[in-house]
C-alpha cells in the first residue's frame, strides 16, 4: 500500500483545486477546494454520487474544463510539470501520452466511422515518430494486453462491429498505447455486465501492477473501490469529505456520509436475513437528497441530512486526521480525531 | 415445475413454456432473394426459450442475468406488453390472453409495470397529477371530483409531497421520478408489479430509499413483484426467490438464501464470484472466460458450455433440462442431472 506519499515522486499533486461556474454574479463551485495526490502504481478510488463533482474533477485533471468553467488551484503538478498556468500546447503534450482518460461510454473515445487500426495508429503518431508498420504492431500488442484474443483481426473492425465490453477494452488499449504515467478512468465499467466488469478490473489491476501506471478510478460503486483501490476519496457536494486507505475507510468510516453510503448498499448486510422471506427488509438510508449545485447549504453541505449536525456545522469543517493517512472533514466524526 | 408444489395454492401469475422469437420481417423481395441465395436467410433471435415461471401471491421473484439474456422480454411477456410466440400466460389460473377483450382489459389492470427510466415513461407535457390520475380515470376507477384527493393520497403513499401534483416531470430528481413512476403504476390498484431495472439508474443513497419503499408497499398492499435486475445485491436484498437467465433460458431457480448460499449452476457460481462486494481488501479477480455469445447464433446444447470451466462433451450436444437438485431448487446443468 502506497499510503506514504512523497510529493517529489507523486504522479499527480494538486492542492486547493476548484472548478467554478460564474452565474448571475456568484460563482457556483462544482469542485470546491480539493487536494489529491497519487503515487506511481497507486490506485486511488474517487467515490461520489451524481452531482458530487467527481467527473468535473477528472476533467479538470486533464485540462478539459472549457469556459465558462474556471479551474483554479494552489498547486497543480502533473508528471513533474507545473500545470497551473499551462496553455493548450502544454496540455496536448501530456494528454494521451503521460496521462490518459477512459470514459464511461467508449463511444466517447472511439470515432464510429474509422476502423480501430486507423484510430490507434493516429494516437501513436500524435506523440511518436514511428513507421506505420511499427505503429500497427504496437496497436496489436496493446489490444492483446487488454485481453483481446484475435488482435490483428479486431484491428480491421469498426467500433459498431464490437460488443460493449470489447469497445471498452479498445478504449483502454488506446489509453495504454503510450504507456502513460496516470490513467483517469471515469466509471469505465458502470455500463458493463458483471462478468465483463470482472474481466476488465482484473486486466486493469494486472496492467497497473506490471507497468507502475497510477490509476484514478472514479465510480459511484463502493464495491468496485473495495476490490480495486489502495486509497479512496469520498466526495460530497464538491468537497472531499473523507479519504484514506480503502480498508480503513470502508471498515471504520469516520464521516456520517460515508457510513450512510455503506449502510445504503444492499450487499453490505446480506445473509442473516436471506432466508426469512416475506419479512420486510429495510436498508438504513440517508434522509433527503444530495443538494443541487446552486442549492448547497452553507458550512458542511451534508448538514441537513446528518443526524449528528449541530450549530458548529454552519462552518466548513477542515480535513482532520483520525489515524495516519485517514482524514475526515467533519466536526462530529464517528472516530476519535488523533492529535 | 416444483414451484407451486411447496405451498399448494394457486400461483398469481404463471408463465407456461413461453418463448419469444424476434425475426426481421421480410418483404416478398427479400424472401425471394434469400431463396435464390442472394441474401443470407433471415436471422431470428430466440429472446426467451421455453420458460416456466410461477409466482405465488405475495411473493417477490428476482430475475437476474446479463444484458441480452432475455430478462426484459420475459418481463414484458409477463405484463402482456409483448405477446409470446409460444406458451401461455395464466393469471389466477386463467389463460388471460384467450379471454374476451373486455374481460381481459379488466384483469390486465392487476398487472402493472415499472420501467427503468422514469423520465422516458412520463409524458413531459402532463403534470404529475394528470399522469397519476390518467389511468384510473380512463378505467372509471375514480371520478373527476375525487381526482385531486386521489392524487394527493397517491403521492403521499410513495413518500412525495401532495403539493407536487401541479409540477411537471422535469422538475423532479431521479429518485422522485422513480417514485412518480411507482405511484402511477399503483394508481389502478394492481396486485402484481413487474419492475424492470427500476432502481438501476439511481444513486446508492436514493436507491436505498426506493428499495425501502418497495418493501413498505409490499407490506401495506400485499403486492407481488417480479423484480428484474442485473444487480445481484439488489435482488438478494429484496427477493424471496431468484431465477437466473442465460441467453433466453432460465438456468437456475431457487429461494434466495439457497441460490446465494449454494449456487448449483456454473453460470450462477461465476456470476456470484465476480460481483464485487464490500469485502475490504484488494482481491485478484479470476474472471470467467469469453463474452456473452451473440443471441443470433447461440452455442449448441447448453448455451453456457463455451465459457464453462466444467464443460463435458455432452454439453455441446444436448441442452440440459431444468431439474430439481434440492427441494425448491432447480438447475439446468448436466453436472447435476446425472
Amino acid at each position: 500500500m502506497n499510503s506514504v506519499h512523497n510529493a517529489a515522486q507523486a504522479v499527480l499533486e494538486v492542492t486547493g483545486l476548484s472548478v467554478g461556474f460564474a452565474q448571475r454574479g456568484t460563482v457556483l463551485r462544482a469542485v470546491d477546494d480539493i487536494s489529491l495526490h497519487i503515487a506511481p502504481g497507486e490506485v486511488l478510488g474517487l467515490v461520489g454520487e451524481s452531482g458530487s463533482g467527481k467527473s468535473m474533477t477528472a476533467y479538470s485533471l486533464l485540462g478539459l474544463v472549457e469556459p465558462p468553467g474556471q479551474v483554479s488551484a494552489d498547486t497543480f503538478r502533473l508528471c513533474g510539470k507545473e500545470m497551473r498556468a499551462a496553455d493548450e500546447r502544454a496540455w496536448r503534450q501530456l494528454r494521451g501520452r503521460r496521462i490518459a482518460m477512459i470514459f464511461q461510454d467508449p463511444m466517447m473515445t472511439l470515432n464510429p466511422v474509422l476502423r480501430i487500426d486507423t484510430q490507434m495508429v493516429e494516437a501513436i503518431h500524435a506523440h511518436r515518430r514511428v513507421g506505420r508498420g511499427a505503429a500497427l504492431e504496437m496497436a496489436a500488442a496493446a489490444l492483446q494486453r487488454v485481453g483481446i484474443a484475435d488482435a490483428p483481426a479486431r484491428l480491421h473492425a469498426y467500433p459498431h462491429q464490437l460488443s460493449g465490453g470489447m469497445r471498452q477494452r479498445v478504449a483502454i488499449a488506446i489509453a495504454l498505447l503510450n504507456a502513460p504515467d496516470l490513467i483517469v478512468a471515469d466509471e469505465p465499467t458502470t455500463a458493463l455486465d458483471v462478468t465483463i466488469q470482472a474481466q476488465i478490473l482484473a486486466e486493469m489491476q494486472a496492467l497497473c501492477q506490471a507497468s507502475g501506471t497510477a490509476l484514478l478510478w472514479i465510480t459511484h460503486d463502493l464495491a468496485v473501490v473495495a476490490a480495486l483501490a489502495d486509497r479512496v476519496c469520498v466526495m460530497y457536494a464538491g468537497r472531499i469529505v473523507e479519504q484514506g486507505p480503502v480498508d480503513q475507510v470502508l471498515a471504520q468510516p469516520a464521516h456520517p456520509y460515508t457510513r450512510g453510503l455503506l449502510d445504503s448498499t444492499p450487499a453490505a448486510a446480506p445473509s442473516q436475513h436471506a432466508d426469512n422471506a416475506g419479512a420486510t427488509r429495510r436498508l438504513s438510508t440517508i434522509p433527503g437528497l444530495p443538494p443541487a449545485l446552486g442549492e448547497r447549504p452553507e458550512g458542511c453541505a451534508f448538514r441537513p441530512r446528518c443526524a449528528r449536525a449541530s450549530a458548529a456545522c454552519l462552518q466548513v469543517p477542515a480535513l482532520v486526521a483520525v489515524s495516519p493517512g485517514h482524514e475526515v472533514r467533519c466536526f462530529h466524526p464517528l472516530a476519535r480525531v488523533s492529535a | 415445475m416444483s414451484v407451486g408444489s411447496t405451498t399448494g395454492t394457486m400461483p398469481l401469475l404463471a408463465l407456461q413454456g413461453v418463448s419469444k422469437q424476434f425475426g426481421s420481417a421480410q418483404g416478398w423481395l427479400e424472401r425471394g432473394a434469400a431463396r435464390l441465395g442472394w441474401l443470407p436467410p433471415a436471422g431470428s433471435v430466440q429472446a426467451v426459450d421455453q420458460v416456466d415461471l410461477a409466482i405465488m401471491p405475495g411473493e417477490v421473484v428476482g430475475l437476474v442475468g446479463e444484458s441480452g439474456c432475455g430478462k426484459s422480454t420475459l418481463g414484458r411477456i409477463a405484463v402482456g406488453l409483448t405477446p409470446p410466440s409460444a406458451g401461455e400466460r395464466r393469471w389466477c389460473g386463467e389463460a388471460i390472453d384467450r379471454l374476451p377483450a373486455s374481460e381481459r382489459r379488466r384483469l390486465q389492470l392487476g398487472i402493472q409495470m415499472i420501467f427503468q427510466d422514469p423520465y422516458a415513461s412520463l409524458n413531459p407535457r402532463l403534470t404529475v397529477g394528470e399522469l397519476i390520475a390518467e389511468a384510473p380515470r380512463v378505467h372509471g376507477l375514480i371520478g373527476r371530483r375525487e381526482q385531486g384527493e386521489f392524487v394527493a393520497r397517491s403521492l403521499q403513499g410513495v413518500g412525495l409531497d401532495a403539493t407536487m401534483a401541479s409540477r411537471y416531470p422535469h422538475q423532479f430528481s431521479g429518485g422522485q421520478r422513480a417514485r412518480i413512476g411507482i405511484a402511477r403504476a399503483l394508481a389502478v390498484r394492481p396486485a402484481f408489479l413487474v419492475c424492470d431495472e427500476a432502481v438501476a439508474a439511481l444513486d446508492v443513497s436514493v436507491q436505498a430509499q426506493v428499495l425501502n419503499l418497495f418493501a413498505d408497499l409490499r407490506e401495506q398492499l400485499g403486492l407481488t413483484y417480479l423484480f428484474i435486475s442485473h444487480d445481484l445485491a439488489v435482488v438478494r436484498h429484496l427477493a424471496d426467490r431468484v431465477a437466473v437467465m442465460y441467453l433466453g433460458r432460465v438456468v437456475e431457480m431457487a429461494r434466495v438464501g439457497e441460490l446465494f448460499g449454494r449456487p448449483a449452476h456454473p453460470y450462477t457460481q461465476a456470476l456470484l464470484a465476480e460481483a464485487p462486494t464490500l469485502k475490504v481488501g484488494k482481491r485478484q479477480f479470476i474472471p470467467i472466460q469469453g463474452e456473452l455469445p451473440s443471441p443470433l447464433a447461440p452455442p449448441s446444447g447448453c448455451h453456457f458450455h463455451p465459457r464453462c470451466p466444467h464443460a463435458m462433451p455432452v454439453c455441446s450436444k444436448q441442452a440440459p433440462a431444468l431439474r430439481e437438485v434440492a427441494p425448491g431448487h432447480d438447475s439446468a446443468c448436466h453436472l447435476t442431472s446425472g
